[in-house]
């Protein structure tokens, strides 16, 4: 805002609205999405030269099967983020709701009412959080920090030693079953809820807010915009999604154990943060999130290929994000201070 | 009373009221020996939570604590049991480099390159992790492979307290010194308060960024060389999960998320507060499953009972003309 800074032909209105930029090829190039999509098309060629049998088309589809879940829960937690909040309790959610289910289960449920029980928990659970942030005006990470102690160890009091096994069939068909014999069904739902969720985010005056109240949650607030009430909706949601990945991991690998998904919130943020998803709020978008997600899965499901130990992993995906973070920083040079 | 109303005297209160609770259960948690032990036992936790304090006061977070610590400790680890001639200064120097440098590259990334410091330790977090696996292939370095002096420095005595309270006085007092009386701590506080003031008054807010990472890699890897020895193993999985212990005690001891607002003995309150908690547990006999839930749920209940008053985010201005909305205000 300082006229100094203006150049004699930007010399307008300080209020000018500008209009829409002129779809340049550098300027898509420029973007984040692209730069992924470049990035994922680098990793499945190199793949495929290193690896003999990475062009399986059914391993690869198997493959899905590592991030699907994650991914599932990476879609919330962008909106939440987008929306200047984090939930680092997810992975303590997704225990709890599958230990829920084993107790379900041992209390005699039919296996169909499972998904809902899942659901509910994770919906508590969210709901626990995000009442806790806008009621009492708390950082969100503040709160999750101690919402995921509380949810895992919940999880553990529980189950102590124990693990929950003898799922139902049904959920066995939908963690690990096909649809059509060769498309991992969790894949299908990963890719039903990306394409909701960025019809959500993307399409919808709901999602505008969102961006709005990222973007200034204050200014949000006195255009009228019911902030809280988004924030624990969308934190809501993302308790109810880490349900349901819950009910889809359980089924695959047909067991609760005490140390079901351990680090996954940190997996699940990067893969948020890798998509483009601004840290400080407003930006962001379902697309950047499901190609960071699918640059992550191709990655990793190559270093699985190449039998390297699943902490190279942790590894690369460090290294990925913070270059990525930087890269654009050291290519423009020193960031000039407004 | 308005000693009561202000945070650290109202939280040493309950630490003590907590631990008397406990003593009424079970008063061998009074004892003398038991008491020491709790003070050791909490030495780590309360120096990673002294520099974490640092850091969270110019706004930013270091996620990558637990892995610098598994990275240096490891690094001092193997060092000494490769080289059993090799005086104990120079591992735990190492252990300190090693921290300090890795610290640098956050504060290098998160000053120099105004980067998220969350997304940046996030990063680096996963990456120093990964390093002690490749680092040690995987393998554990046990008690019988260190040399004896190495495992025994920690908890030696000195002038009847073991050499690791004595070190976490002193990182104590040094950060108390360092926040309240250099001009490098007030400028912590100046930046985590208003960014973009503290660039204008001529902060080199850069420069303090890089060394108040550096500081916390610097602690971190002290703490790394102190850790393996203390318990004589180091492994991949040190300390898993520790960052988000040593956050929950800054944020129980005050310190503000949002930067700014901090100070030395919240911090060490803090810690010590979820000390008591880790050693009360076993010595109540409660179940260890339920170990993570309660700190759980005590981390909510400090970060509520700190909350109070935070809900007057914006006030009202101007008067309204309609005397029934009063309340809504």
């Amino acid at each position: 805002m300082n006229p100094i800074l203006l150049t004699p032909h930007e010399k307008t209105s300080r209020y000018a609205i500008l209009d829409r930029e002129a779809p340049r090829l550098k300027t898509v190039l420029g973007r984040w999405e692209s730069l992924l999509a470049v990035l994922l098309v680098a990793v499945f060629v190199a793949d495929s030269i290193a690896l003999p049998h990475f062009l399986d088309l059914e391993n690869l589809l198997d493959g899905t099967s590592n991030f699907s879940e994650k991914a599932l829960i990476a879609l919330p937690m962008a909106l939440l983020i987008i929306c200047r909040e984090i939930d680092i309790s997810v992975a303590g959610t997704l225990a709890l709701s599958s230990v829920a289910m084993g107790l379900a289960k041992a209390a005699g449920l039919p296996p169909a009412s499972l998904l809902p029980v899942a659901l509910a928990t994770g919906g508590a659970c969210g709901f626990l959080n995000g009442l806790l942030v806008t009621r009492f005006a708390l950082p969100s990470i503040v709160v999750t920090i101690g919402t995921v102690s509380l949810y895992r160890g919940l999880a553990s009091v529980v189950l102590g030693d124990k693990a929950y096994t003898g799922y139902p069939q049904l959920m066995a068909d939908w963690g690990q079953g096909y649809f059509f014999d060769i498309v991992p069904r969790e894949f299908v739902v990963l890719l039903a809820f990306a394409v909701l969720f960025a019809v959500l985010l993307h399409a919808t005056a709901w999602g505008r807010r969102i961006y709005a109240i990222g973007s200034n949650p204050d200014a949000a607030r006195f255009s009228g915009i019911a902030v809280d009430r988004y924030r624990l909706a969308l934190f809501v949601l993302t308790g109810a999604m880490a349900g349901l990945a819950a009910f889809l991991l359980t089924g695959r690998i047909g067991s609760t154990r005490p140390n079901i998904a351990t680090g996954w919130e940190l997996e699940i943020i990067t893969m948020v943060i890798l998509g483009g998803v601004s840290i400080a709020g407003g930006v962001g978008s379902i697309g950047g999130v499901l190609l960071a997600v699918l640059t992550i899965g191709t990655l990793t499901y190559g270093l699985s290929l190449a039998n390297i130990p699943g902490i190279y992993m942790t590894i690369t995906i460090g290294v990925l994000l913070l270059v990525t973070i930087a890269m654009p920083r050291l290519l423009r040079g020193r960031p000039t201070r407004q | 009373m308005k000693l009561l109303k202000q945070r650290e005297p109202l939280l040493a209160l309950m630490i003590v009221a907590l631990v008397g609770l406990v003593g009424l259960r079970a008063p061998v948690f009074l004892a003398p020996a038991s008491l020491a032990n709790l003070v050791t036992d909490s030495t780590l936790l309360v120096m990673l939570a002294l520099t974490q304090m640092l850091v969270i006061v110019t706004r930013g977070v270091d996620l990558s604590v637990a892995s610098n610590l598994a990275l240096s400790g490891m690094v001092a680890a193997m060092l000494a049991s490769r080289n059993p001639g090799l005086p104990l200064v120079l591992a735990m120097l190492a252990a300190v480099l090693v921290g300090l440098a890795l610290g640098l590259v956050n504060g290098w990334l998160i000053g120099y390159l105004q980067l998220p410091p969350i997304v940046i330790t996030l990063g680096t977090m996963s990456v120093y992790r990964g390093l002690v696996f490749v680092l040690s292939g995987g393998a554990w370095v046990s008690a019988h492979q260190m040399p004896q002096d190495f495992i025994a420095f920690p908890l030696t005595r000195l002038l009847g307290l073991p050499h690791l309270v004595w070190i976490a006085a002193a990182t104590l007092a040094l950060t108390a010194w360092l926040a309240r009386y250099t001009r490098f701590g007030r400028d912590l506080y100046a930046i985590g308060n208003a960014p973009q003031c503290a660039a204008y008054i001529g902060i080199p807010s850069a420069r303090r960024l890089l060394w108040t990472y550096g500081l916390s890699g610097l602690v971190a890897g002290l703490c790394g060389y102190l850790w393996v020895a203390r318990y004589a193993v180091a492994y991949t999985e040190i300390a898993y999960g520790f960052e988000f212990t040593v956050i929950a005690a800054c944020v129980i001891g005050g310190v503000s998320i949002a930067g700014g607002i901090g100070s030395v003995a919240g911090a060490v309150l803090g810690a010590l507060f979820l000390s008591v908690i880790g050693n009360a547990l076993p010595v109540l006999q409660v179940s260890p499953f339920w170990q993570s839930a309660l700190t759980g749920l005590v981390i909510l209940a400090a970060v509520l009972i700190n909350a109070r008053g935070n809900r007057h985010r914006s006030r009202q201005i101007l008067p309204l003309h309609t005397s029934d909305m009063k309340s809504a205000a």
